[in-house]
Protein backbone atom coordinates (compact mmCIF):
# COMPACT_ATOMS: atom_id res chain seq x y z
CA UNK A 1 0.00 0.00 0.00
CA UNK A 2 1.33 3.47 -1.40
CA UNK A 3 1.98 5.87 1.28
CA UNK A 4 1.07 9.02 -1.08
CA UNK A 5 4.86 9.83 0.01
CA UNK A 6 7.67 11.04 -2.27
CA UNK A 7 10.99 10.15 -2.00
CA UNK A 8 14.58 12.54 -3.45
CA UNK A 9 16.97 8.86 -4.35
CA UNK A 10 19.09 10.62 -6.73
CA UNK A 11 20.87 14.47 -5.84
CA UNK A 12 23.36 16.55 -7.32
CA UNK A 13 25.18 19.82 -7.65
CA UNK A 14 27.86 21.33 -10.34
CA UNK A 15 30.24 23.37 -8.65
CA UNK A 16 28.75 26.80 -7.86
CA UNK A 17 31.10 29.30 -9.81
CA UNK A 18 32.35 30.74 -13.37
CA UNK A 19 31.84 28.36 -15.91
CA UNK A 20 32.56 30.09 -19.03
CA UNK A 21 33.83 27.01 -21.11
CA UNK A 22 30.24 25.59 -20.82
CA UNK A 23 26.92 26.86 -22.17
CA UNK A 24 23.96 26.26 -20.14
CA UNK A 25 23.22 22.78 -21.26
CA UNK A 26 26.43 21.76 -20.74
CA UNK A 27 25.66 22.51 -16.70
CA UNK A 28 22.53 21.27 -16.80
CA UNK A 29 23.49 17.73 -18.66
CA UNK A 30 26.65 17.38 -16.20
CA UNK A 31 24.07 18.05 -13.28
CA UNK A 32 21.45 15.69 -14.12
CA UNK A 33 23.37 12.91 -15.47
CA UNK A 34 25.26 12.75 -12.02
CA UNK A 35 21.57 12.96 -10.11
CA UNK A 36 20.55 9.84 -12.90
CA UNK A 37 23.84 8.01 -11.89
CA UNK A 38 23.57 9.09 -7.81
CA UNK A 39 19.67 7.51 -8.16
CA UNK A 40 21.26 4.29 -10.29
CA UNK A 41 18.17 5.27 -12.61
CA UNK A 42 18.78 6.30 -16.48
CA UNK A 43 16.91 8.82 -18.32
CA UNK A 44 15.05 5.91 -19.69
CA UNK A 45 13.55 5.34 -16.36
CA UNK A 46 12.28 8.78 -16.31
CA UNK A 47 8.45 9.79 -16.40
CA UNK A 48 8.47 13.33 -16.76
CA UNK A 49 11.56 16.15 -17.02
CA UNK A 50 10.59 19.46 -15.34
CA UNK A 51 13.71 22.18 -16.15
CA UNK A 52 13.81 25.38 -14.06
CA UNK A 53 15.96 28.41 -15.47
CA UNK A 54 15.18 32.28 -15.61
CA UNK A 55 17.22 33.83 -17.84
CA UNK A 56 17.08 31.87 -21.05
CA UNK A 57 13.66 31.01 -19.95
CA UNK A 58 12.29 31.21 -23.80
CA UNK A 59 14.74 28.37 -25.33
CA UNK A 60 12.36 25.43 -24.40
CA UNK A 61 15.54 24.33 -22.22
CA UNK A 62 14.10 21.09 -21.20
CA UNK A 63 14.27 19.92 -24.45
CA UNK A 64 17.73 20.83 -25.27
CA UNK A 65 18.65 19.16 -22.58
CA UNK A 66 16.90 15.83 -23.68
CA UNK A 67 18.70 16.78 -27.12
CA UNK A 68 22.11 16.14 -24.56
CA UNK A 69 20.85 13.40 -22.68
CA UNK A 70 18.16 11.15 -24.11
CA UNK A 71 15.40 12.23 -26.08
CA UNK A 72 12.94 9.43 -24.75
CA UNK A 73 8.86 11.39 -25.50
CA UNK A 74 8.33 12.11 -22.03
CA UNK A 75 6.55 15.73 -20.63
CA UNK A 76 9.03 18.10 -20.07
CA UNK A 77 7.82 21.13 -18.46
CA UNK A 78 9.59 24.42 -18.81
CA UNK A 79 9.74 26.40 -15.40
CA UNK A 80 10.10 29.79 -14.41
CA UNK A 81 9.21 31.61 -11.06
CA UNK A 82 12.41 34.14 -10.49
CA UNK A 83 14.12 32.85 -7.55
CA UNK A 84 12.04 29.83 -6.61
CA UNK A 85 12.43 28.79 -10.10
CA UNK A 86 14.25 25.53 -9.16
CA UNK A 87 12.39 24.77 -5.87
CA UNK A 88 9.12 25.04 -8.69
CA UNK A 89 10.60 22.73 -11.10
CA UNK A 90 10.47 20.13 -8.07
CA UNK A 91 7.56 20.69 -6.88
CA UNK A 92 5.83 20.51 -11.01
CA UNK A 93 8.05 16.80 -11.11
CA UNK A 94 6.46 16.10 -7.48
CA UNK A 95 2.55 17.05 -8.10
CA UNK A 96 2.95 14.90 -11.38
CA UNK A 97 3.88 11.70 -8.82
CA UNK A 98 0.98 13.16 -6.53
CA UNK A 99 -1.77 12.91 -9.55
CA UNK A 100 -0.83 9.54 -10.49
CA UNK A 101 0.34 10.41 -13.81
CA UNK A 102 4.22 9.48 -13.10
CA UNK A 103 6.30 7.36 -11.17
CA UNK A 104 10.14 8.55 -11.51
CA UNK A 105 10.80 12.39 -12.28
CA UNK A 106 13.85 14.30 -12.86
CA UNK A 107 13.88 17.87 -11.67
CA UNK A 108 16.77 20.09 -13.23
CA UNK A 109 17.61 23.71 -12.23
CA UNK A 110 20.74 26.04 -14.05
CA UNK A 111 21.61 29.21 -14.95
CA UNK A 112 24.22 31.37 -15.75
CA UNK A 113 24.28 34.78 -14.44
CA UNK A 114 26.59 36.75 -16.95
CA UNK A 115 28.45 39.28 -15.02
CA UNK A 116 25.06 41.91 -15.00
CA UNK A 117 24.29 41.44 -11.64
CA UNK A 118 21.29 42.62 -10.16
CA UNK A 119 21.63 46.23 -10.16
CA UNK A 120 21.37 46.66 -13.64
CA UNK A 121 22.78 47.92 -16.71
CA UNK A 122 23.68 51.57 -18.54
CA UNK A 123 20.72 53.90 -19.34
CA UNK A 124 20.53 53.74 -23.26
CA UNK A 125 21.33 56.51 -25.37
CA UNK A 126 18.72 58.43 -27.27
CA UNK A 127 19.51 60.27 -30.13
CA UNK A 128 15.94 61.83 -29.80
CA UNK A 129 15.42 65.34 -28.50
CA UNK A 130 14.22 64.69 -24.89
CA UNK A 131 10.45 65.74 -24.22
CA UNK A 132 9.33 65.25 -20.80
CA UNK A 133 5.77 62.86 -21.65
CA UNK A 134 3.87 60.56 -19.18
CA UNK A 135 4.48 57.11 -20.07
CA UNK A 136 3.77 53.19 -18.11
CA UNK A 137 1.58 52.91 -15.65
CA UNK A 138 2.67 55.48 -13.52
CA UNK A 139 2.68 58.22 -15.75
CA UNK A 140 6.38 58.23 -15.04
CA UNK A 141 8.58 60.86 -17.30
CA UNK A 142 11.98 59.95 -16.65
CA UNK A 143 13.49 56.43 -15.32
CA UNK A 144 12.38 57.33 -11.18
CA UNK A 145 15.24 54.52 -9.62
CA UNK A 146 17.23 56.59 -7.56
CA UNK A 147 15.04 59.27 -7.88
CA UNK A 148 12.04 57.92 -6.33
CA UNK A 149 14.34 55.71 -4.05
CA UNK A 150 15.12 52.27 -5.44
CA UNK A 151 13.16 49.07 -6.42
CA UNK A 152 16.32 46.92 -7.29
CA UNK A 153 17.37 43.80 -5.08
CA UNK A 154 20.03 44.88 -3.17
CA UNK A 155 18.01 48.16 -1.67
CA UNK A 156 14.92 46.19 -1.45
CA UNK A 157 16.46 43.66 0.98
CA UNK A 158 18.49 46.19 2.70
CA UNK A 159 14.85 48.15 3.60
CA UNK A 160 13.39 44.55 4.48
CA UNK A 161 16.39 43.98 6.76
CA UNK A 162 16.31 47.98 8.53
CA UNK A 163 12.31 47.72 8.60
CA UNK A 164 13.18 44.81 10.99
CA UNK A 165 15.93 46.43 12.60
CA UNK A 166 13.93 49.65 13.42
CA UNK A 167 11.26 47.25 14.86
CA UNK A 168 13.31 45.18 17.01
CA UNK A 169 16.48 47.06 17.55
CA UNK A 170 19.10 44.82 15.73
CA UNK A 171 22.22 46.69 14.07
CA UNK A 172 24.09 47.10 11.59
CA UNK A 173 26.82 44.42 13.68
CA UNK A 174 24.25 42.33 13.18
CA UNK A 175 23.45 41.73 9.71
CA UNK A 176 27.33 41.59 9.38
CA UNK A 177 27.47 38.52 11.56
CA UNK A 178 25.45 36.64 9.33
CA UNK A 179 27.83 37.05 6.41
CA UNK A 180 30.31 35.96 8.99
CA UNK A 181 28.66 33.17 9.58
CA UNK A 182 27.73 32.02 6.23
CA UNK A 183 31.43 32.93 4.70
CA UNK A 184 32.68 30.76 7.69
CA UNK A 185 30.62 27.70 6.93
CA UNK A 186 31.83 27.80 3.01
CA UNK A 187 35.21 26.46 3.66
CA UNK A 188 34.41 23.52 4.39
CA UNK A 189 32.10 23.28 1.17
CA UNK A 190 33.88 22.00 -1.64
CA UNK A 191 31.21 23.01 -4.52
CA UNK A 192 31.24 26.39 -3.29
CA UNK A 193 32.13 29.72 -5.20
CA UNK A 194 33.81 31.34 -2.36
CA UNK A 195 35.95 29.46 0.05
CA UNK A 196 36.82 32.83 2.78
CA UNK A 197 36.66 33.54 5.96
CA UNK A 198 35.42 37.17 6.82
CA UNK A 199 36.17 39.18 9.87
CA UNK A 200 33.27 41.06 11.31
CA UNK A 201 35.75 44.33 10.71
CA UNK A 202 36.45 42.75 7.44
CA UNK A 203 32.78 43.14 6.41
CA UNK A 204 31.67 46.00 7.83
CA UNK A 205 34.58 48.17 6.39
CA UNK A 206 33.81 46.34 3.15
CA UNK A 207 32.36 48.56 0.18
CA UNK A 208 29.06 49.49 0.94
CA UNK A 209 26.29 48.30 -1.54
CA UNK A 210 23.14 48.78 0.04
CA UNK A 211 23.24 49.95 3.32
CA UNK A 212 23.83 48.10 5.78
CA UNK A 213 24.79 45.64 3.48
CA UNK A 214 28.14 45.65 2.12
CA UNK A 215 30.00 43.73 -0.48
CA UNK A 216 30.12 40.32 1.63
CA UNK A 217 26.56 40.40 2.47
CA UNK A 218 25.36 40.27 -1.11
CA UNK A 219 25.02 37.38 -2.99
CA UNK A 220 27.71 36.88 -5.81
CA UNK A 221 26.87 36.26 -9.69
CA UNK A 222 27.29 32.70 -10.17
CA UNK A 223 26.78 29.62 -12.91
CA UNK A 224 25.50 26.45 -11.70
CA UNK A 225 22.91 23.29 -12.16
CA UNK A 226 21.63 21.08 -9.67
CA UNK A 227 19.13 17.94 -10.21
CA UNK A 228 16.99 15.80 -7.96
CA UNK A 229 15.45 12.63 -8.98
CA UNK A 230 12.47 12.05 -7.16
CA UNK A 231 10.00 8.80 -6.98
CA UNK A 232 7.00 7.52 -5.50
CA UNK A 233 6.52 5.42 -2.26
CA UNK A 234 5.14 2.54 -4.39
CA UNK A 235 8.02 2.69 -6.87
CA UNK A 236 10.56 3.30 -4.39
CA UNK A 237 9.50 -0.30 -2.95
CA UNK A 238 10.56 -1.62 -5.66
CA UNK A 239 14.10 -0.96 -5.96
CA UNK A 240 17.60 -1.79 -5.09
CA UNK A 241 18.06 -2.12 -1.20
CA UNK A 242 20.65 0.42 -1.62
CA UNK A 243 18.84 3.09 -2.98
CA UNK A 244 15.91 2.56 -0.47
CA UNK A 245 18.53 3.18 2.24
CA UNK A 246 19.82 6.66 1.34
CA UNK A 247 16.18 7.64 0.40
CA UNK A 248 15.28 11.10 1.35
CA UNK A 249 11.42 11.62 1.92
CA UNK A 250 9.93 15.07 1.24
CA UNK A 251 7.82 15.19 4.55
CA UNK A 252 6.19 19.03 3.19
CA UNK A 253 6.37 20.75 -0.30
CA UNK A 254 4.46 24.28 0.00
CA UNK A 255 4.57 26.94 -2.61
CA UNK A 256 2.82 30.60 -1.60
CA UNK A 257 2.53 33.53 -3.45
CA UNK A 258 2.42 37.09 -1.94
CA UNK A 259 -1.10 38.01 0.17
CA UNK A 260 -1.93 41.71 -0.03
CA UNK A 261 -0.75 43.80 2.80
CA UNK A 262 -1.02 47.62 3.14
CA UNK A 263 2.27 48.83 1.07
CA UNK A 264 3.06 45.82 -0.35
CA UNK A 265 2.45 47.71 -3.94
CA UNK A 266 5.99 49.52 -3.09
CA UNK A 267 8.02 47.37 -1.01
CA UNK A 268 7.22 43.68 -1.68
CA UNK A 269 6.55 41.77 1.48
CA UNK A 270 9.13 39.61 1.92
CA UNK A 271 8.09 38.02 5.03
CA UNK A 272 4.20 37.36 4.98
CA UNK A 273 4.50 34.69 2.25
CA UNK A 274 7.76 32.83 4.16
CA UNK A 275 5.54 32.96 7.29
CA UNK A 276 2.32 31.25 5.61
CA UNK A 277 4.60 28.92 3.40
CA UNK A 278 6.01 27.97 7.28
CA UNK A 279 3.08 27.01 8.64
CA UNK A 280 1.46 25.34 5.76
CA UNK A 281 4.92 22.89 5.91
CA UNK A 282 5.39 22.50 9.40
CA UNK A 283 1.90 21.26 9.54
CA UNK A 284 2.23 19.00 6.38
CA UNK A 285 5.27 17.60 7.66
CA UNK A 286 4.02 16.86 11.32
CA UNK A 287 7.25 18.73 12.82
CA UNK A 288 8.05 22.17 14.08
CA UNK A 289 11.24 24.35 13.92
CA UNK A 290 12.89 22.76 17.16
CA UNK A 291 12.34 19.59 15.29
CA UNK A 292 15.17 21.17 12.71
CA UNK A 293 18.60 19.81 12.82
CA UNK A 294 19.49 22.12 10.19
CA UNK A 295 18.07 24.95 7.93
CA UNK A 296 18.76 26.06 4.38
CA UNK A 297 17.37 29.49 3.59
CA UNK A 298 17.44 32.35 1.39
CA UNK A 299 20.36 34.84 2.21
CA UNK A 300 20.40 36.26 -1.38
CA UNK A 301 21.24 39.31 1.24
CA UNK A 302 22.29 38.97 4.90
CA UNK A 303 19.79 41.01 5.94
CA UNK A 304 17.05 38.83 3.84
CA UNK A 305 18.37 35.64 6.22
CA UNK A 306 18.10 37.21 9.81
CA UNK A 307 14.59 38.35 9.38
CA UNK A 308 14.06 34.80 7.84
CA UNK A 309 14.98 33.31 11.28
CA UNK A 310 11.97 35.06 12.18
CA UNK A 311 9.55 34.10 9.22
CA UNK A 312 10.59 30.34 9.62
CA UNK A 313 9.98 30.53 13.41
CA UNK A 314 13.29 29.70 14.05
CA UNK A 315 13.48 32.17 17.04
CA UNK A 316 10.69 34.08 19.27
CA UNK A 317 9.12 36.61 17.12
CA UNK A 318 11.46 39.84 17.07
CA UNK A 319 13.99 37.14 18.43
CA UNK A 320 16.17 37.24 15.62
CA UNK A 321 18.93 38.98 17.01
CA UNK A 322 19.39 37.37 20.09
CA UNK A 323 19.03 34.06 18.01
CA UNK A 324 22.06 35.05 16.27
CA UNK A 325 23.94 36.15 19.42
CA UNK A 326 23.60 33.20 21.13
CA UNK A 327 25.59 31.42 17.74
CA UNK A 328 22.10 29.09 17.33
CA UNK A 329 22.56 29.20 13.02
CA UNK A 330 26.00 28.18 13.46
CA UNK A 331 26.75 24.82 12.17
CA UNK A 332 27.41 24.07 15.70
CA UNK A 333 24.78 25.85 17.18
CA UNK A 334 20.77 24.48 18.20
CA UNK A 335 19.61 25.47 14.86
CA UNK A 336 22.66 25.35 12.15
CA UNK A 337 21.55 27.55 9.32
CA UNK A 338 23.12 27.56 5.67
CA UNK A 339 26.04 25.23 6.58
CA UNK A 340 27.16 25.20 3.02
CA UNK A 341 27.70 28.58 2.78
CA UNK A 342 24.13 30.22 1.85
CA UNK A 343 23.76 32.21 -0.72
CA UNK A 344 26.33 34.60 -0.03
CA UNK A 345 29.73 32.58 -0.55
CA UNK A 346 28.09 29.32 -2.35
CA UNK A 347 26.41 31.59 -4.67
CA UNK A 348 23.03 32.42 -6.15
CA UNK A 349 22.10 30.85 -9.95
CA UNK A 350 18.76 31.77 -9.87
CA UNK A 351 17.30 28.71 -11.32
CA UNK A 352 19.39 26.20 -9.54
CA UNK A 353 19.46 27.49 -5.99
CA UNK A 354 15.92 25.87 -5.02
CA UNK A 355 17.32 22.64 -6.01
CA UNK A 356 20.92 22.83 -4.70
CA UNK A 357 19.17 24.02 -1.06
CA UNK A 358 17.49 20.22 -1.59
CA UNK A 359 20.64 19.21 -2.43
CA UNK A 360 22.43 20.02 0.26
CA UNK A 361 20.33 19.17 3.38
CA UNK A 362 19.33 15.63 1.46
CA UNK A 363 23.31 14.88 1.61
CA UNK A 364 22.95 15.92 5.10
CA UNK A 365 20.60 13.23 5.97
CA UNK A 366 21.88 11.16 3.99
CA UNK A 367 25.07 11.83 5.92
CA UNK A 368 27.09 12.00 2.97
CA UNK A 369 28.10 15.79 3.77
CA UNK A 370 31.59 14.56 4.51
CA UNK A 371 33.66 17.72 6.28
CA UNK A 372 30.46 19.61 6.57
CA UNK A 373 28.56 16.65 7.67
CA UNK A 374 25.81 17.86 10.61
CA UNK A 375 26.75 14.97 12.66
CA UNK A 376 22.87 12.50 12.97
CA UNK A 377 21.10 15.03 10.86
CA UNK A 378 17.71 14.00 10.81
CA UNK A 379 14.87 16.64 9.53
CA UNK A 380 16.14 19.47 7.62
CA UNK A 381 14.18 22.52 5.97
CA UNK A 382 14.68 24.58 3.02
CA UNK A 383 13.60 27.74 2.01
CA UNK A 384 13.69 30.01 -1.16
CA UNK A 385 12.20 33.26 -2.11
CA UNK A 386 11.86 34.98 -5.49
CA UNK A 387 10.56 38.29 -6.33
CA UNK A 388 7.53 39.00 -7.15
CA UNK A 389 6.73 36.63 -5.67
CA UNK A 390 6.88 33.05 -4.96
CA UNK A 391 7.67 30.99 -1.62
CA UNK A 392 8.89 27.66 -1.57
CA UNK A 393 9.09 25.74 1.82
CA UNK A 394 10.42 21.54 1.89
CA UNK A 395 10.79 19.48 4.85
CA UNK A 396 12.67 16.82 4.19
CA UNK A 397 13.34 13.61 6.44
CA UNK A 398 16.00 11.09 6.63
CA UNK A 399 14.58 7.60 5.39
CA UNK A 400 13.96 4.51 7.62
CA UNK A 401 17.46 2.54 7.03
CA UNK B 1 9.01 81.03 -16.14
CA UNK B 2 9.54 77.01 -17.07
CA UNK B 3 7.07 74.85 -17.27
CA UNK B 4 6.14 71.60 -14.70
CA UNK B 5 5.41 68.25 -15.28
CA UNK B 6 5.23 65.59 -12.12
CA UNK B 7 7.32 63.08 -12.26
CA UNK B 8 4.72 60.57 -11.71
CA UNK B 9 1.42 61.01 -12.39
CA UNK B 10 0.42 60.24 -8.73
CA UNK B 11 2.27 63.21 -7.17
CA UNK B 12 -0.24 66.44 -7.71
CA UNK B 13 1.23 70.05 -8.31
CA UNK B 14 -0.80 71.89 -6.01
CA UNK B 15 -0.83 74.13 -3.32
CA UNK B 16 0.45 72.29 -1.45
CA UNK B 17 1.85 69.38 -3.76
CA UNK B 18 0.43 66.35 -2.79
CA UNK B 19 -0.01 62.78 -3.16
CA UNK B 20 -3.20 61.13 -4.72
CA UNK B 21 -4.15 57.60 -5.02
CA UNK B 22 -6.83 55.18 -5.89
CA UNK B 23 -9.19 53.76 -3.63
CA UNK B 24 -10.98 50.75 -3.21
CA UNK B 25 -14.77 51.48 -2.70
CA UNK B 26 -15.15 48.42 -1.14
CA UNK B 27 -11.92 47.90 1.62
CA UNK B 28 -10.13 51.72 1.43
CA UNK B 29 -7.04 49.92 -0.35
CA UNK B 30 -4.79 52.20 -1.96
CA UNK B 31 -3.21 51.97 -5.30
CA UNK B 32 -0.82 54.62 -7.22
CA UNK B 33 -0.72 53.12 -10.94
CA UNK B 34 -4.41 52.43 -12.34
CA UNK B 35 -5.91 48.78 -11.75
CA UNK B 36 -8.17 46.49 -13.17
CA UNK B 37 -9.49 45.15 -10.14
CA UNK B 38 -8.74 45.60 -6.43
CA UNK B 39 -6.07 43.24 -5.40
CA UNK B 40 -7.11 43.05 -1.67
CA UNK B 41 -11.14 42.01 -2.52
CA UNK B 42 -11.56 42.26 -6.22
CA UNK B 43 -14.17 45.09 -6.53
CA UNK B 44 -13.50 47.13 -9.91
CA UNK B 45 -14.98 51.05 -7.97
CA UNK B 46 -12.30 52.86 -7.44
CA UNK B 47 -12.63 56.82 -5.91
CA UNK B 48 -9.58 59.11 -5.65
CA UNK B 49 -7.87 60.20 -2.00
CA UNK B 50 -5.74 63.14 -1.44
CA UNK B 51 -2.95 61.21 0.87
CA UNK B 52 -0.84 63.25 3.82
CA UNK B 53 2.08 64.65 3.48
CA UNK B 54 3.55 63.59 6.82
CA UNK B 55 4.05 60.08 8.37
CA UNK B 56 6.57 57.97 9.78
CA UNK B 57 9.67 55.99 8.24
CA UNK B 58 9.46 52.41 8.27
CA UNK B 59 12.27 51.06 6.76
CA UNK B 60 15.13 52.49 4.65
CA UNK B 61 18.61 51.90 2.76
CA UNK B 62 21.63 54.16 1.53
CA UNK B 63 22.57 52.63 -1.84
CA UNK B 64 25.94 53.34 -2.94
CA UNK B 65 25.91 50.81 -5.94
CA UNK B 66 23.48 51.12 -8.51
CA UNK B 67 23.45 51.42 -12.92
CA UNK B 68 25.61 53.93 -14.06
CA UNK B 69 22.88 55.83 -14.67
CA UNK B 70 21.94 56.71 -11.23
CA UNK B 71 23.44 59.13 -8.96
CA UNK B 72 24.67 57.92 -5.32
CA UNK B 73 24.87 58.15 -2.40
CA UNK B 74 20.99 58.28 -1.82
CA UNK B 75 19.00 56.90 1.05
CA UNK B 76 15.62 54.92 -0.17
CA UNK B 77 12.79 55.54 2.57
CA UNK B 78 9.60 53.52 3.01
CA UNK B 79 6.91 55.67 4.49
CA UNK B 80 3.72 55.00 6.21
CA UNK B 81 1.50 58.44 5.95
CA UNK B 82 -0.79 59.43 8.12
CA UNK B 83 -4.02 58.62 7.51
CA UNK B 84 -3.31 55.50 5.13
CA UNK B 85 -0.72 54.94 2.58
CA UNK B 86 2.51 53.51 2.16
CA UNK B 87 5.26 55.19 -0.27
CA UNK B 88 8.75 55.01 -1.25
CA UNK B 89 10.63 57.90 -2.15
CA UNK B 90 14.08 59.59 -1.13
CA UNK B 91 15.08 60.36 2.37
CA UNK B 92 16.17 64.36 1.77
CA UNK B 93 18.41 66.80 3.96
CA UNK B 94 18.90 63.87 5.96
CA UNK B 95 22.01 61.54 7.20
CA UNK B 96 21.91 57.76 8.40
CA UNK B 97 22.74 58.93 11.58
CA UNK B 98 19.29 60.74 11.65
CA UNK B 99 17.16 57.93 11.55
CA UNK B 100 15.55 56.72 14.50
CA UNK B 101 12.37 54.24 14.76
CA UNK B 102 9.01 56.34 14.13
CA UNK B 103 11.12 59.27 12.44
CA UNK B 104 8.40 61.77 11.51
CA UNK B 105 9.11 62.96 8.09
CA UNK B 106 7.10 65.47 5.72
CA UNK B 107 7.03 65.17 1.54
CA UNK B 108 8.68 68.42 0.22
CA UNK B 109 9.28 68.54 -3.61
CA UNK B 110 12.79 68.76 -5.68
CA UNK B 111 13.97 69.40 -9.50
CA UNK B 112 14.74 66.28 -10.67
CA UNK B 113 15.60 67.06 -14.59
CA UNK B 114 15.10 69.38 -17.43
CA UNK B 115 13.63 68.31 -20.78
CA UNK B 116 14.76 70.50 -24.03
CA UNK B 117 12.06 72.44 -24.13
CA UNK B 118 13.15 74.00 -20.42
CA UNK B 119 10.23 71.68 -18.47
CA UNK B 120 11.32 70.73 -15.14
CA UNK B 121 10.16 67.26 -13.59
CA UNK B 122 8.94 67.79 -10.32
CA UNK B 123 9.63 64.80 -8.02
CA UNK B 124 8.97 64.26 -4.11
CA UNK B 125 10.70 62.96 -1.37
CA UNK B 126 10.57 63.44 2.70
CA UNK B 127 12.83 64.91 4.98
CA UNK B 128 13.10 64.78 8.77
CA UNK B 129 10.83 66.51 10.98
CA UNK B 130 12.94 68.36 14.06
CA UNK B 131 11.81 68.52 17.14
CA UNK B 132 10.88 71.96 18.30
CA UNK B 133 12.59 73.54 21.44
Amino acid sequence: MSSGDIWIIGASMTPFGRHDDKDLIDIAAESALDALGDADVTIEDIDILTMGNVYEANSHNGQRLQKQIGQTGIPVYNVVNACATGATALRVALLSIKAGESDIGLAVGVEKMGKGGLIGGAAKKRDARKVYSPNGRYGSVLKTEGILGTGIMPGVFAQAGTEYALAHGVTATHFAKVAQKNHAHSVLNPLAHYRKEFSLDDILNADVIAFPNTLPMCCPNTDGAASVVVVSDAKLKTMDPDVRRRAVKISASVLTSDPWVEGGQVQPDVSTLTRNAATAAYEQAGVGPEDLDLVELHDCFATAELIHYDNLGLCEPGGAGDFLDSGAPWRDGKTPVNVSGGLLSKGHPLGATGIANIYEVATHLRGEAGDRQITGAKVGLTHVIGLASACAVHILEAGVR
Amino acid sequence: MPGQIPVVDYLVLGDPPHLQARMCAQCDALYFDRRNACAHCGRRDFTWKALASTGQLRGYTQVHRAAPSVPVPYISAIVELDGGGVVKANLIDAQLDDITPGLTVTMTTFVAGVDDDGTEAIAFGYKPVKEQG
